[in-house]
């Protein structure tokens, strides 16, 4: 019997040659990650289990990035509890404010995730180092608990969805718009449980940073992870950060798929995801008829924070102003990508633009602070979720889109494309 | 075990931010969690909710972040029990491994309706809908599951066969 690329991937992490969709394993880990709201939970049942040291401490990441700089005293409270048990346990990839991003730009622009790793995250985003040619799949605090103590996890194993990609996208279409389409097309809970698993020769079109973006949204279709194969870009981009050997792992050809799609990136035009839910997708051409006012816009996250996100976003803005009704927070994912917009002059863009710019955080993404919405008002956003009340109160809407649509719609005033500005 | 209780009736897609909103994460307290639990969607549901209640939702219930707060602030909030035809992934994982018992059956998730008084054998996977006197059956858990369950969770479960060197058909 045949196996796909997790399969593979999982095969190995628990001593077998072969695994069967369905079948529960152990895996050891080669990460398990962590951030301030989830960890809190985890050193708790870490206590709980009786455990008194860490698996190994250099295989544990923690990262300050949800409601950091502290925007309370409860979070203050949460970061320092996380802080206190990462120094006690001296967890070597420990990212508090001046060094921390959002975790998933920064763990692999740090190289401490690669391609044949295991990894678990207690954050629903940890499948974006699928881009990597790794496993790596969102869990719970406990499981992080368990994983820090142990060093193992718990794993069904997951049937796939073969996403076959041709093609080369047109000038404005992005990661974001290959994985809206996708989402679009088979919903929110089209790969329920499953692994997506990407393939075919559009992928050397994609650049790192759009890859990320796809796998990162993978668990938005129900997805336990996606996973890219590896190729010359991806060696490249490791190459040049990660100090460790890494295993390149192939799906075998005659693997077994539950489903099989194909994507022509040449056909993909911009996509917007319209409230509540990322399934609810319509092009550019379509939104734009329907000349849907916004009141914010926000460019950042782990699904668009990165420094090709920032390039897009200024090439959009540049000597633009934007529009009187709209607020724009731009949001470098990381301290590096901080300092990238630095040299290439792309905050000067934004801040002359009439934008805001803020310190790496997740805030607003997630409803946390550093830009909530009011009753009634409405967001086109970068980020990843769309859900009730996801940005804040629960009469606003959340609208998904690319950094270049959400650029193009802060000059307009309204959902727009970048043809348009 | 057996539990019995009155049914929250919910809707496909039920996300973890509407079980509880980002705005509460400042905490991981259950019980401070247990207040605003449904909030979103439910303005009374922590005013309402009695012990031994059950959640029944549709398809992916508890999909989006993984936030163990959710299946936290449910089972603080009395619920002994979420019916849904599936669930998001993480979700699924996240409430066995902190021991609030789910199931995944379509058929229940169907016939039952908001306020049916439910009665479920977790050992036999029979779902009882006292009100409508009808009976559904769940796929019995995995046994990798039961072991979890058995352990009250995956905490037990790591100090029965790791701490306390058990052997693993012993949990």
């Amino acid at each position: 019997m045949s196996m796909t690329m997790t399969q593979k991937i999982l095969a190995a992490h628990c001593g077998k040659e072969m695994v069967k969709p369905g079948e529960f394993i152990e895996i050891d880990l080669d990460m398990v990650l962590g951030n301030d709201i989830t960890t809190p939970v985890a050193i708790k049942e870490f206590w709980k289990m009786d455990a008194k040291e860490v698996f190994d401490k250099e295989k544990i990441s923690i990262v300050l990035d949800h409601f950091t700089p502290n925007k309370d005293i409860r979070s203050a409270q949460q970061s320092k509890a996380c802080r206190d048990f990462a120094k006690q346990m001296q967890i070597k990839h420990f990212y508090d404010v001046g060094k921390m991003g959002v975790e998933h730009a920064l763990l692999p622009e740090k190289g401490i995730v690669k391609a044949g790793d295991a990894i678990i995250g207690a954050d629903s985003h940890t499948c974006t180092y699928g881009a990597l040619g790794a496993f790596s799949t969102g869990t719970g605090s406990t499981d992080m608990a368990a994983g820090m103590a142990t060093g193992k996890a718990w794993i069904k194993i997951p049937e796939a969805i073969k996403v076959t990609v041709s093609g080369e996208p047109s000038k404005y279409v992005c990661g974001k718009d290959v994985i809206l389409h996708l989402i679009g097309m088979i919903g929110v809970e089209g790969a329920l449980y499953k692994s997506i698993e990407f393939c075919g020769d559009g992928i050397k079109n994609l650049s790192m940073d759009d890859r990320f973006t796809i796998a990162n949204m993978a668990v938005e279709a129900g997805a336990k992870n996606g996973i890219f194969p590896v190729d010359e870009k991806t060696i490249e981009y490791m190459d040049e950060r990660v100090n460790k050997a890494y295993e390149i792992f192939d799906a075998d050809n005659n693997a077994a798929y539950e489903k099989e799609i194909e994507i022509n990136l040449s056909d993909l035009r911009p996509i917007v995801a319209f409230p509540h839910l990322p399934e609810n997708t319509k092009t550019i051409d379509e939104a734009e008829k329907e000349n849907i006012n916004i009141d914010q816009v926000v460019i950042g996250s782990c699904t668009n924070g990165r420094i090709e996100d920032m390039r897009m976003a200024a090439r959009i803005m540049k000597g633009k102003t934007i529009n009187e009704n709209v607020r724009t927070i731009i949001i470098p994912a990381t301290q590096d990508v901080y300092m990238q917009c630095i040299q290439e002059g792309l905050i000067d863009i934004f801040i002359q633009s009439g934008a805001v710019v803020s310190t790496p955080t997740c805030g607003p993404c997630l409803g946390g602070y550093m830009g909530i919405l009011a009753s009634g008002e409405r967001a086109i956003t970068t980020t990843n979720r769309n859900f009730v009340g996801r940005m804040g109160h629960i009469a606003s809407e959340v609208y998904l889109a690319s950094p270049a649509v959400a650029a193009a719609s802060a000059i307009a005033g309204k959902i727009a494309g970048p043809e348009s500005v | 075990m057996i539990v019995k209780g009155k049914t929250f009736k919910y809707g496909n897609n039920i996300d973890t931010d509407v079980i509880i909103p980002a705005r509460y994460l400042n905490t991981s307290e259950p019980d401070e969690l247990a207040k605003y639990c449904m909030e979103d969607i439910d303005k009374n549901f922590s005013k309402k909710v009695q012990k031994g209640d059950i959640i029944v939702g549709c398809k992916n219930f508890g999909c989006g972040s993984s936030r163990e707060h959710a299946p936290i602030a449910i089972k603080a909030s009395g619920i002994s029990c979420v019916i849904a035809e599936s669930f998001g992934r993480i979700f699924y994982r996240n409430s066995f491994n902190i021991g609030l018992p789910i199931i995944e059956s379509a058929e229940a998730s169907r016939q039952i309706e908001k306020d049916d008084e439910v009665e479920i054998d977790f050992e036999t996977g029979k779902i009882h809908n006292i009100t409508k006197n009808e009976v559904y059956m769940a796929a019995p858990f995995p046994e990798f599951i039961r072991k979890i369950i058995y352990s009250d969770g995956l905490v037990g479960y790591v100090k029965d066969k790791i701490y306390n060197k058990m052997p693993e058909e012993k949990i």
